[in-house]
């Protein structure tokens, strides 16, 4: 019997090397695999590339990972917090790459890296800084821009339910990003609130079909993120 | 005094909205006009973090964390609503299936186009988040915008200094004077606010206004 979860977030992350290209799901703090994060800030991992919408909150997660120096490369569509000055601080100081890409042309890249479309066109960002360079072209009269597909080594997605088989359910709103990045990705890591045996999640419910998850961890408790931050938490 | 305050802007551009709209509403200012849906219409929100049927923020203690909205504010969702994620949130927006949206403005053009997410100043972090692929696919986009900034400067112009979110995107501005259409002749008047002429449009404008 197929069975994809491991023992610890340690162990989950322990396949990512230096220089990985990782997805980050969570847009602001929720949706945030906090725990995973954690672990790789433990892990030591360097010239880590990280997609996320954002740049983290407070001094935890993502925040911390840039903050401890991991991160070589910034892609994400809103790279300010009211929480957080790790990341502008250290882009004003030329530390960190920022690639700058409107959030929906960031999910629709993410789509088609995982569907296996190497670029499309999109009226998103045509006459502004961002398409400058891109190739464009016109269908119909009107101008579009070139976008290329974005995929990712890893993936680190926080879910509500899980079953062995990677058969995943989401919480609210802090589904976001996490769907299209376990398909985006070569390796999707996942932390669960919980793992049900298979059977358990009914097949009309499933959000992220088992295909697109490899590892698994159960994270009974997980942190909330907003709740690190409101507590001024720090990580390590 | 003269002219309409926040809220009453908000509530001049709620005016506007047609029954039945699915409405994205921007961070600050457009977020207002929720609260003043008109009497016998219901406008169904979209928030692009991947929730259609956005409700209210919620009573203080029963805020959940994993509940926001696109500013990261807590809401609630009300009954029919329906959680999604991004890549579907973004296909609502991009594909033309939101009928309005209404943001804030830096600067807005003559011929509809919209600056709200850079000044383009060294130093200066840029963000775009979702604003380019609002104005690239929502059916209709409403600006909510004081009509000169804190220093005194025209909001709406001839043509924009600061990097533009988008080309010819804009429909109508509600300002704090004044109500003006983006037409194929420039800033057209459509109402004026209580106590204000015309001539103080004009001088607070940087671009020809005409009064159909």
């Amino acid at each position: 019997m197929i069975d994809k979860r491991v023992e610890s977030a340690a162990e989950a992350v322990s396949v990512i090397p230096d220089g990985a290209v990782i997805m980050i799901g969570g847009f602001g703090s929720a949706g945030s695999p906090v725990e995973l994060i954690h672990a790789l800030i433990d892990s030591g991992v360097k010239d880590l590339t990280a997609i996320n919408n954002n740049t983290g909150n407070g001094e935890v997660g993502l925040a911390a990972l840039i903050a401890n120096g991991q991160v070589r490369k910034m892609i994400c569509s809103y790279p300010r917090s009211t929480h957080s000055k790790v990341f502008p601080e250290l882009y004003r100081a030329d530390k960190i790459e920022l690639e700058l890409v409107p959030q929906g042309t960031l999910a629709e890249r993410m789509r088609a890296g995982a569907a296996g479309i190497p670029a499309f066109y999109t009226p998103t960002g045509v006459g502004t800084p961002l398409a400058e360079g891109k190739e464009s072209r016109e269908f119909d009269g009107r101008e579009y821009v070139m976008e290329h597909a974005l995929k990712a080594d890893f993936a680190l997605v926080r879910c509500d339910t899980a079953d062995p088989l990677g058969n995943l359910t989401f919480n609210k709103t802090a589904r976001n990003f996490g769907p299209v990045m376990c398909m985006a990705a070569q390796t999707t890591i996942v932390q669960a609130r919980r793992v049900v045996a298979p059977g358990e999640i009914d097949p009309e419910v499933v959000v992220t079909p088992g295909i697109f998850v490899d590892r698994i961890v159960e994270i009974a408790e997980p942190i909330q993120e907003s709740a690190l931050i409101a507590a001024k938490g720090r990580y390590p | 005094m003269s002219g309409w305050n926040k809220e009453q802007m908000a509530a001049r551009a709620a005016q506007d909205i047609p029954d039945g709209s699915y409405v994205n509403l921007g961070i600050g200012m457009p977020e207002l006009v929720a609260q003043y849906v008109p009497e016998g219409r219901e406008f169904i929100y979209h928030t692009e973090n991947g929730l259609l049927g956005m409700g209210p923020s919620p009573e203080p203690g029963d805020e959940d964390p994993e509940l926001i909205n696109a500013g990261k504010k807590s809401v609630t969702a009300l009954p029919g609503a329906a959680y999604f994620h991004h890549a579907d949130s973004f296909t609502m927006i991009r594909g033309g299936h939101l009928d309005v949206c209404v943001l804030g403005a830096m600067q807005v053009a003559a011929n509809g186009d919209l600056a709200n997410w850079s000044t383009g100043a060294p130093g200066a972090i840029p963000a775009v988040g979702g604003a380019m692929d609002l104005v690239a696919g929502v059916k209709t986009i409403f600006i909510i915008t004081r009509h000169v900034t804190k220093t005194g400067d025209p909001k709406l112009v001839e043509t924009c200094t600061y990097p533009l979110t988008g080309k010819a995107v804009v429909s109508r501005v509600f300002t704090d004077l004044a109500v003006l259409d983006i037409t194929s002749d420039g800033f057209s008047v459509v109402e004026l606010a209580p106590g204000v002429s015309l001539a103080e449009v004009i001088e607070k404008t940087d671009a020809p206004v005409r009064q159909p």
